[in-house]
């Protein structure tokens, strides 16, 4: 059977490949709205981290002999620390300013962080290996499925959603909703707002180191690999909506699928099309998909 | 009268400097080589501080071996694979800093860049790291030097070697710019020639991370070489997810633009079997390892060939120095041309009219993991592709320089 074209059995395997390309915007973009959403801060750093991330977890295996599971959970905390560290020595600086000087400093702090990689380890990148009980793959008719591209989609979903989760269905999400709303308001209600803020950018930061992590087995672990992704998944936060929590998810798996159909059709334009989306949705509603005008 | 004779001492020195300066024939006293690379992007493994490296042993060992009477010094610079950058830097260094020649040049936009300004000044380029024919076809001059490869050369071998052997139809995943379609171009002509035939192919953007979908086009071709006419990180990920995928190794994959980082980043593993082509590799005889050996020392890596050619290339260029006995571009770029290069990158290699050095090349197999016995331990050389078939020849030439 053939729709438009092509093979159903291509579309079906290249929808399921969008997915997955998705879950890693979905991800990142969510990191990016959390952070925006209560800081106000246009995190750039947010590919860097995501690189530490991957390299942390590329180092204790290969340095420390630190399986992908312990990683999967300690690299987040680590480069959430760092994040924790970031946001109290500089950034705290620039909340009364304007967003260009927090876009500026991350974007700084990004350039420093690749710089040292680069340096460091060179350029053509590292192998990370799939972890041993998510090697091999399975057929699913109309296409051979990676198990550990099944585990991303999985483990991508879960983070964002229970995210997503924590945010507006819990007392600490509600303090966060509310220390973003009126923060003078919440200070005086007895909430120590300043330690929320720390928390929420640690909390943006793991996210990408998660994401991080989690591409170490697909991609080459290269000090760039952030800096290549994080414009899109700028996009796709500017789409969803800037600070939109479910929007950055909703957007950054609906892009994925987007992206993966241009791959067969026209796959000159499958790195521009996102972007072509953009200025479509900018144009109809500026203030993003699921943003709040 | 210790102080007379200190006097008497110093004034000789002077005279005797002053007298060689006066004698020979070097602009400035001075030999200045700027070697011009990619010290922070995606080819700074592959060229950049590598090559920095080479240039400086090319230079000790030199003066070490034919104690020259003129003086040699080297700059450095990043171009980061702008053509802007590198040009106004190379005016910079031609116009205000006396550099005789600017050598490397990886990435082709920045060395076409350069050459032209080196015609312009009379100052010589010597390229090793770019790959495109275009250097010593349309855009060729007389004042410059492509040392090390092309993409004629390496789609050439690999393509025609895994045609014929039994790699008949091919699907290429190309980089979306000059480079990739000009490899693809290349590569396609050496394969129809051969008796295969290409069943399709997709344009990828530059630079991709994920090939997941691309790959699975190929496959879907069933065709039984995936051709990768792109380079650097598009490659190492895309060999990588073939892997994943299950498509190495019921389908094979060529890449024709490797270097011996790209394996070693990668690992054995994925790419196990696979057939490149290149211009050195460091574990072929004594010399080269010997060589090899050197560089690792202080490198910690195992050169590619872009190094190996820049070593090459500056020490033939310091010969030609001395055997012009001056730095004048044209007498120079007559004496390298003359004078065939015979050390532990070329035998017998020659820089003919184009600008084109012609030397052997090496079709390699990547080994299986099992076969590795040391660091390093990477490729099996498969077949030596003598100087005249390895690269274009003359009579097809596109260089007004070349006459027919």
């Amino acid at each position: 059977m053939e729709i438009f074209g092509i093979p159903s059995a291509l579309l079906g395997s290249q929808l399921l490949i969008g997915l997955i390309n998705g879950s890693f915007y979905a991800i990142l973009s969510l990191g990016l709205a959390i952070i925006f959403g209560l800081l106000n801060i246009i995190n750039f750093a947010h590919g860097a981290q995501y690189m530490m991330g991957a390299f942390i977890a590329w180092l204790a295996l290969t340095k420390f002999g630190i399986n992908y599971w312990v990683a999967l959970i300690a690299t987040p905390i680590i480069v959430g620390a760092f994040g924790v560290l970031l946001e109290r020595t500089m950034l705290r600086k620039l909340y009364k300013l304007d967003h260009l000087y927090g876009l500026l400093l991350t974007f700084g702090i990004a350039l420093i962080i690749e710089g040292i990689f680069r340096d460091q380890f060179g350029i053509s990148g590292q192998s990370y290996d799939v972890p041993e009980l998510l090697s091999g793959g399975v057929n699913l008719g109309f296409m051979f499925l990676p198990i550990y591209r099944g585990w991303i989609i999985v483990a991508a979903l879960t983070v964002c959603f229970g995210t997503w989760f924590m945010i507006e269905r819990t007392k600490l999400g509600a303090y966060l909703r509310a220390g973003t709303e009126n923060s003078q308001m919440v200070q005086a209600l007895g909430i120590n707002v300043p330690l929320l803020i720390t928390f929420t950018y640690g909390y943006g930061v793991a996210l990408a180191a998660f994401a991080g992590v989690l591409a170490a087995p697909v991609f080459q672990v290269n000090p760039l690999m952030g800096s290549h992704l994080i414009i899109v998944v700028f996009a796709v936060v500017v789409i969803g909506g800037m600070g939109s929590i479910m929007g950055s998810i909703v957007t950054g798996l609906g892009l994925g699928l987007i992206e993966g159909l241009t791959k067969v059709f026209y796959p000159e334009a499958s790195s521009v099309i996102v972007f072509v989306i953009m200025v479509i949705v900018l144009l109809v509603r500026p203030a993003g998909l699921f943003g709040k005008a | 009268m210790l102080d007379k004779k200190l006097l008497t001492v110093a004034c000789a020195a002077v005279f005797a400097t002053l007298s060689a300066g006066a004698q020979a024939q070097y602009s400035g006293n001075v030999v200045k080589i700027g070697v011009l690379t990619d010290l922070s992007g995606t080819y700074s493994d592959l060229a950049g501080s590598g090559a920095v490296l080479a240039t400086e042993m090319a230079i000790a060992d030199f003066i070490a071996k034919e104690k020259p009477a003129f003086k040699i010094e080297m700059v450095s610079s990043d171009h980061q694979n702008k053509a802007d950058i590198a040009a106004n830097k190379a005016r910079e260094w031609f116009e205000r800093e006396g550099v005789d020649t600017a050598t490397e040049l990886v990435t082709t936009s920045t060395a076409l860049a350069v050459m032209k300004i080196a015609k312009e000044k009379d100052r010589i380029a010597l390229i090793n790291g770019a790959a495109s024919t275009p250097i010593t076809n349309e855009q060729c001059n007389d004042v410059s030097v492509h040392y090390t490869y092309d993409t004629y050369a390496l789609s050439n071998g690999t393509a025609k070697a895994v045609t014929q052997q039994g790699g008949k139809t091919w699907f290429f995943l190309t980089a979306d710019y000059a480079f990739g379609h000009a490899l693809e171009k290349d590569a396609t002509a050496v394969i129809t020639a051969n008796g295969g035939k290409v069943l399709g192919s997709v344009a990828h953007p530059f630079p991709g991370s994920d090939f997941s979908s691309f790959l699975l086009q190929a496959q879907a071709s069933g065709a039984q070489v995936i051709g990768l006419a792109n380079a650097g990180a598009d490659t190492t990920n895309a060999i990588k997810q073939a892997a994943e995928f299950g498509i190495t190794p019921k389908q094979s994959l060529a890449g024709l633009l490797m270097f011996i980082t790209d394996v070693h980043s990668l690992g054995l593993k994925p790419t196990q079997g696979m057939y490149l082509t290149t211009g050195f590799y460091w574990d072929r005889n004594d010399e080269t390892r010997a060589w090899a050996k050197r560089f690792f020392d202080k490198q910690k890596r195992m050169p590619t060939m872009v190094q190996a050619g820049q070593y090459s290339s500056i020490y033939h260029y310091l010969e030609a120095v001395k055997a012009a006995g001056t730095d004048d571009t044209m007498k120079v770029m007559a004496a390298m041309k003359k004078a065939p290069i015979n050390d532990f990158f070329a035998k017998n290699g020659v820089i003919r009219a184009d600008g084109r050095m012609v030397h052997d090349m090496y079709l390699v197999q990547v080994k299986k993991p099992a076969d590795s016995k040391y660091p390093w331990d990477y490729y099996t050389i498969r077949q030596t592709i003598p100087a005249d078939q390895a690269f274009q020849p003359l009579s097809e030439s596109r260089c007004p320089l070349v006459k027919k």
